[in-house]
């Protein structure tokens, strides 16, 4: 039974196309982790705005770096940035939705005005706030990105919360005298997993394009270590001169969020 | 008695799944003038299949429907779209089981009422149209029809709302109305209600009326003739009386079994 | 009227909420004000003075009582590193910005729904299957990228505007606008595609309802049935969502002023940003967030217009 549905997952197609796109970008990541073609800081005065060769498979930049070195260490940080992104937005955002949902009452109403005021507040300006508060860097990036992301998840887990809790199994094992931490985590949490995951799927896929966004501004990770979104903001002005420089980073990134839409969306479809 | 609808070998299938599914087989049915026919059968009969059928309602690609279904000259299930529709609401009309969700949830209930007329009288003055249609909310049962006309479904009550269901459905008068499992949302109360409301407008608008339902007693007390449907099939049918007091067909018999009294005589 | 006012009154409360959390991010949590305007190298007797005299000493709530009411009366302070009013800087770049979010927000609209109309009347035709496809590839594409490929495209090899020859609104209003054409379509294009997705799957949904057989049933043809029923059932989330989408917008327009050159608010806050000019940052968040908050109460009082069952549900 459970293999069947397994099977049915890999037949979906918008699964496949996401599942081959994610592995292609993280193969290239982990290999990225060992083994570059070039140092990506390493710059070259003989080299600069290089077109697609077979020794610079996209090109190199301004100063002679290996775009397609650069594009590989700046799919880990950006990779790495919207992991850390989901981590605080789900976890934080799980616990207090459902915290909030499973009590309600006065704990509930204020935290949700609250939740609700941020959420509707685009979620780019939240970042700015934080980032202009606690200084430009990648760490900051991810916390602010990360508060930025809770409204969103409090609000799905609570309202799933709120649907599961009302259940007859729920209220069985409340009968049988299960504690209210136990409640919630073992009982309630675990079912609502499959919304919970394609949430977070479909975080990845906005967390990707809110880090690209704010790098693009200047306010994520700092140059020579770029993450992708700072790529393009530098190689910008080259679009006319050498297109492959602003394209290779583009498309990564495009593809990237591709990636894990199509995952969210096979997985909201499968049931 | 003249006939006014005359449906023969009604076919219909589903073509959904890789099998074709047949919902309804060799379906007959003559509806004279002023004249309630009966249809009764367990969820799954297709007694609500040859409804949607007569209705012009099942128009999705997947389904297949052969035989005739004869109106005024025309064959229902072979006549244009816009043949259909001209009879749609003004000379058949339907209504649903469910009048919770049959009525458009944003729109005030006059409007929904006039629908038909605007549809198919364009002729008609705003004004009188209005009048019709608090007439007719009157002629339900509906004493408020004043407030009624500018109030919103979900201001009504489940019977309110089939009443305005059956408004809408008899201000064009017209020659059919299809009753597709009226009360089977309603209390018990209100679905007497319903019913002798459909017998006054049958008696006083002379509006034929074909009356589906898997409750004998009620199909008993209103219809003159009965048809039963088993999987699709036709088992039984004639007049109400005969077949209740002397049902040839096991089937029948068993639904019969299944009422808790029925007072014939009533 | 009951309902107007139970919604004005919890935009208030949201308003409070939300200049509170400003209050506190740019006037508690960074530190002292004083010392910050003045440097760390500053005499102590100095910081006392300079703190006596900006008000630090008294109660929190006073200062945010104090702060709001100025801020309301459009005193946003002074900026730490201009030393000028917060309003001389900001103030003649906010008509740039809105505009520029609220034809992004014209596009998405007029754009959007009919083509959210067509894919769901033609349900798994050839239109509808290559619009759902090319709508999730847009919904990828950050708005700075897809601006760049404009840029490229229309600026330099269509040339059908000049990138960097932005011209103001006090100058030129015709060329002004014609100059935000091309960056409010790259902001408005992941909504269009976000909002076409969820009309069409609303529409489809409601289309399959009791209300809409009922509609076919009184001679109604397949576009009465859309647009005298369906519509207007579907339109509902819509609304919110565009709600959102018009705030996001304007939030959105920060970074596509940067790729294309515009000199609205984006420059001057991210300067403000790296040079921690708080009470310059502080105005403009404050300002976003008071038009996001009067957006929504506008969606909530349009939401009441065509949903009646608001009464009940709320």
């Amino acid at each position: 039974m459970k293999n069947n549905r397994f099977k049915k997952l890999l037949k979906n197609p918008y699964v496949l196309i996401g599942g081959i796109i994610m592995g292609v970008i993280l193969l290239m990541i982990i290999v990225g982790c060992f083994w570059m073609p070039y140092e990506p800081t390493k710059m070259s005065a003989s080299e600069k705005l290089q077109g697609i060769s077979l020794r610079h498979i996209m090109g190199t930049d301004n100063m002679g770096r290996d775009v397609f070195s650069r594009v590989m260490y700046g799919s880990r940080v950006t990779l790495m940035i919207a992991i850390g992104t989901i981590i605080i937005g789900a976890g934080v955002g799980t616990i207090i939705g459902s915290i909030t949902g499973y009590f309600g009452g006065m704990i509930d109403e204020v935290t949700m005005r609250v939740i609700d005021a941020l959420f509707a507040f685009p979620s780019i300006l939240l970042a700015l706030v934080i980032v202009s508060v606690f200084g430009v860097g990648w760490p900051q990036l991810v916390i602010s990105l990360g508060i930025a992301f809770v409204p969103s998840f409090a609000r799905i887990v609570r309202g799933e919360v709120l649907r599961c809790k009302n259940m007859d199994y729920i209220e069985n094992a409340r009968l049988q005298g299960v504690s209210d931490f136990r409640m919630i985590f073992l009982h309630i949490l675990p079912n609502i997993k499959g919304v919970l995951a394609s949430s977070i799927l479909i975080g990845f896929n906005n967390a990707v394009l809110a880090e690209a966004g704010l790098s693009y501004l200047g306010v994520g990770s700092q140059p020579p270590y770029a993450s992708l979104g700072r790529m393009l903001s530098d190689a910008q002005q080259y679009m006319f001169t050498r297109p492959s420089y602003v394209l290779c980073p583009g498309i990564v990134i495009v593809l990237m969020v591709l990636g894990f839409a199509f995952l969210g969306e096979g997985i909201k479809r499968w049931k | 008695m003249e006939i006014i609808l005359d449906v023969t070998d009604l076919h219909i299938e589903f073509h959904d799944s890789d099998t074709p599914e047949t919902a309804v087989e060799d379906f007959d049915l003559m509806l004279g003038a002023g004249e309630i026919v009966g249809i009764v059968g367990e969820s799954g009969s297709g007694k609500s299949m040859s409804a949607l059928a007569i209705a012009g309602l099942l128009n999705r690609h997947a389904i297949k429907k052969t035989g005739r279904i004869m109106f005024e000259g025309h064959d229902l299930l072979t006549c244009d779209r816009k043949t259909l529709r001209s009879f749609q609401g003004d000379e058949i009309s339907i209504i649903f089981q469910e009048p919770m969700t049959s009525l458009n949830p944003v729109k005030r209930i006059g409007w929904q009422v006039e629908e038909s007329l605007r549809i198919h009288h364009p002729e008609i003055k705003k004004n009188e149209r209005k009048k019709m249609a608090i007439d007719m909310l009157l002629d339900v049962g509906l004493e408020n029809a004043n407030e009624v006309y500018y109030m919103y479904p979900h201001e009504l009550s489940g019977g309110m709302r089939q009443r305005v269901m059956i408004a809408a459905a008899m201000i064009g008068n017209p020659q059919i109305l299809i009753a597709d499992e009226p009360t089977t949302a309603l209390d018990v109360t209100v679905q007497a209600q319903i019913v002798e409301l459909l017998k006054k407008l049958n008696r006083e608008k002379g509006t034929s009326i074909i009356f589906i339902s898997h409750d004998l007693s009620l199909v008993s007390q209103l219809c003159q003739r009965v048809i039963v449907m088993q999987k699709g099939n036709i088992v039984e049918s004639g007049d109400t009386k005969t077949v209740f007091s002397r049902p040839r067909h096991s089937y029948t018999k068993k639904l019969i079994a299944a009422i808790p009294k029925i007072d014939l005589d009533n | 009227m009951k309902y107007t006012l139970k919604k004005l009154s919890s935009t208030i409360v949201t308003l409070i909420v939300v200049s509170l959390c400003v209050f506190l991010a740019f006037n508690v949590l960074p530190g002292d004000p004083a010392i910050r305007m003045l440097g760390l190298e500053a005499s102590p007797e100095l910081v006392a003075q300079t703190r006596e005299k900006m008000g630090l000493n008294d109660p929190l709530l006073v200062r945010y009582f104090r702060w709001f009411v100025a801020f309301l009366q459009g005193d946003f302070g002074t900026s730490y590193t201009y030393s000028v009013p917060v309003s001389s800087l900001i103030l003649s770049k906010i008509p740039i910005t809105l505009t520029l979010g609220l034809l992004a927000f014209f596009f998405t609209v007029v754009i959007s729904i009919p083509v959210g109309i067509a894919t769901a009347k033609y349900e798994n035709g050839i239109l509808d299957r290559s619009i759902t496809v090319i709508n999730q590839v847009i919904m990828a594409i950050p708005p700075f990228f897809s601006g760049i490929l404009i840029t490229f495209i229309f600026g330099m090899i269509l040339r059908l505007f000049t990138p960097g020859g932005f011209v103001s609104y006090t100058q030129d209003i015709k060329g002004f606008l014609r100059y935000l054409f091309f960056p409010s379509i790259a902001i408005a294009f992941p909504k269009i595609a976000m909002t076409v997705k969820m009309l069409r799957g609303n529409l489809i949904d409601e289309a399959g309802k009791d209300y809409a057989r009922t509609a076919y049933s009184r001679g109604n043809n397949t576009n009465g049935v859309l647009y005298r029923h369906v519509l207007k059932n579907a339109m509902i989330p819509v609304i919110t969502f565009l709600g959102m989408a018009l705030a996001d917008m304007v939030a959105g327009s920060i970074v596509i002023e940067q790729v294309f050159n515009i000199p609205g608010i984006s420059r001057i806050l991210l300067s403000s940003i790296s040079n921690r000019d708080y009470p310059v940052v502080e105005a403009i968040i404050m300002g976003i967030a008071m038009i996001v908050i009067g957006v929504n109460f506008l969606v909530d009082i349009i939401y009441r217009i065509i949903d009646p069952r608001i009464d009940i549900d709320d």
